[in-house]
């Protein structure tokens, strides 16, 4: 048994910080050699990711991804790929040198995650609004299936995590999935929202505000928390807080910065769905290098 | 012959399935009792899933319990439990080649008095140019019977198209289909019908009245429309030269196009369309049918007029 199981004993945050940085310098390496992609919607998701596989939130197996007792994630803001592979890259099942193959023709590291060619990856997505649904399917058939063991405390339900981007909560299908999620009781679900405030268009406070996003969500009936979604130590306590509920589905808003951990990428729309070149990839490993340098004087 | 629904079987033959061991459940969206999934979650409630009225979340939850291991049937109608849920087919379901058979009741004009909103007409269409989708359209609840079976047993997406109508039995229990399957249900050397669904009966009935003409009509059940079995198709096509495709769907993208396709490319043929030209209306489905040319005088028309041209 090699599986990691959510535990409150997680590595240190400055592990965890280093983890992170790596993520960030490997998203930036994979856009400049793709030459197209999303560098914001990486970055403001790579603490997410960095806690869910690296703080000991989500039970999964980094010698079998397809572990039957593993936890599922669904990343529905699918265009936030280059922030899983990094993450696969260092659970290890995406390997370092193909990395730079990201967007190109008979890669595994396409430009949406793709579950015919990737293990680790449990279903397509990228159609925005689509993974919540799934994500609660998935609850609810794992639910089932502990019903069927007689294990009726469900004590080794695996959880199912759902990342949203907050633009992509203006899709109808999402509200469907959460009158749902909550009318089943689907405790070991919990949807993340990635909350950059950025889409396409604009911010999403001026496209189409969410308004108070903590507050419908409770209304829908998720247990609702908001976390700073940069902050490791209170984003990993919040993740296995939600992991821990056992009466409703859940819900964690993460306050993040589109392009975070790159100045020149923060809060800027221009950075949704532009990869940098050559220049600009440089001054951002540059910055991310001294960030990282910085890490390891604090420790 | 009696006459039934092509949904009567849908219900039926899934707790069939599961008392062999199939691991299957159903999500309806609030149209359980109408498609018959609610017999299933009356033999055991834990399999079926009412959804509410939320197609979209209908096929996602489908999507999600089918990446469980199961084997997942949706329903709704036709008009709604495919176009209004197509992109969670398309980019979910078809994409990630997942185990969901969408298999909403209710298709074509024959839904009757509910008018054009609730006739699906485009959805042969829409399910075929999915990549990974089969489609089949059963021609009777012994064919519904066959299909649901079908699907279960074969992996991945399927679309079955059922209807509400009752129409008459074209096959027997013993009728086993296959994939693909197209079944010439009376032989003919003058000019090939292919039909679908109620059309199947329908043109058999015409085939009669050709009979008493003297004009000899073949009369092939496409069963699978995606894949087609091509090679039954295009050898009727090539003894008779005539080719008319009858369908209770568009004649833009349904059966009839796809035999076009395969016949443009193997078997050029000379051929005719009977099917939907717009929307439907209001009224019973038999009516419906003879005012726009389904029934058996419709089928019959269209059949000595290219005969005619030939």
């Amino acid at each position: 048994m090699t599986a990691i199981l959510p535990s409150h004993e997680g590595p240190s945050i400055h592990e965890l910080e280093l983890r992170a940085n790596e993520m960030r310098h490997d998203i930036i390496t994979m856009l400049e050699a793709a030459g197209s992609g999303h560098p914001g919607g990486s970055l403001s998701a790579t603490d997410i990711l960095a806690a869910l596989f690296f703080a000991n939130v989500m039970a999964y197996d980094p010698a079998d991804p397809r572990w039957e007792g593993r936890d599922r994630l669904i990343l529905s803001k699918g265009h936030a790929a280059p922030a899983l592979y990094a993450a696969f890259k260092q659970v290890g099942w995406v390997r370092e040198e193909e990395l730079p193959t990201l967007r190109h023709l008979g890669s595994r590291l396409r430009g949406h995650p793709d579950s015919n060619v990737l293990e680790g990856v449990e279903v397509c997505s990228g159609s925005l609004g689509q993974g919540l649904a799934i994500s609660c399917g998935i609850a609810l058939g794992l639910a089932l299936d502990a019903k069927r063991r007689g294990d009726t405390e469900r004590r080794d339900l695996p959880h199912v995590w759902c990342i949203v981007g907050d633009g992509e909560m203006q899709e109808g299908s999402n509200w469907e999935s959460l009158m749902f999620g909550a009318h089943r009781n689907l405790s070991n679900v919990t949807v993340i929202v990635d909350l950059n405030n950025l889409q396409i268009d604009g911010h999403v406070t001026d496209v189409n505000s969410l308004g108070d996003i903590d507050a419908k969500l409770e209304a829908f009936g998720w247990r609702t928390w908001r976390v700073n979604g940069h902050d490791l130590r209170r984003l990993t306590d919040t993740l296995l807080a939600a992991r821990e509920e056992t009466e409703r589905p859940t819900a964690v808003v993460c306050e993040t910065v589109k392009g975070k951990g790159v100045s020149f990428m923060e809060d800027a729309m221009e950075w949704h769905g532009v990869a940098p070149n050559a220049e600009q990839a440089k001054a951002a490993l540059k910055e991310l290098d001294e960030a990282r340098a910085n890490l390891m004087k604090e420790a | 012959m009696g006459n039934e629904a092509t949904r009567a079987a849908f219900g039926p033959t899934l707790i069939e399935l599961v008392n062999e061991g199939y691991d299957i459940m159903a999500v309806d969206a609030d149209l359980a009792g109408s498609t018959t999934t609610a017999k299933l979650g009356a033999f055991d409630p834990d399999r079926l899933v009412d959804v509410g009225i939320a197609e979209q979340n209908m096929v996602g939850v489908a999507a999600g319990l089918a990446l469980t291991g199961r084997i997942v049937f949706t329903g709704s109608f036709a008009a709604f439990g495919t176009g209004r849920c197509l992109d969670q087919i398309r980019n979910t379901v078809c994409d990630s080649r997942l185990n969901v058979k969408i298999c909403p009741t209710h298709s074509g004009v024959t839904v009757g008095e509910d008018g054009a909103t609730h006739q699906a007409l485009e959805d042969i269409a829409l399910m075929r140019t999915m990549p990974q989708m089969r489609v089949l359209v059963p021609a009777d609840h012994f064919a519904t019977a066959a299909a649901v079976r079908i699907a279960a047993e074969n992996d991945g997406p399927f679309y079955i198209r059922m209807g509400r109508f009752p129409v008459p039995e074209v096959y027997d229990e013993g009728f086993k289909g296959g994939l693909p399957f197209a079944n010439v249900v009376r032989e003919g050397a003058d000019l090939t019908i292919c039909a679908c669904g109620v059309e199947v009966s329908m043109a058999l009935k015409a085939a009669e009245e050709l009979a008493k003409r003297g004009i000899s009509a073949e009369v092939i059940d496409v069963f699978s429309v995606k894949p087609l079995a091509e090679d039954v198709i295009c050898r009727s096509a090539a003894k008779t030269g005539l080719v008319l495709a009858c369908e209770e769907h568009s004649v833009l993208g349904g059966m009839g196009s796809a035999v076009a396709e395969l016949l443009s490319e193997r078997q050029p043929t000379r051929m005719g369309f009977v099917g939907m030209r717009g929307f439907g209306t209001s009224a019973p489905g038999d009516v419906l049918l003879k005012h726009f040319g389904l029934d058996e005088a419709g089928v019959l028309e269209a059949a000595l007029a290219l005969v005619d041209a030939r």
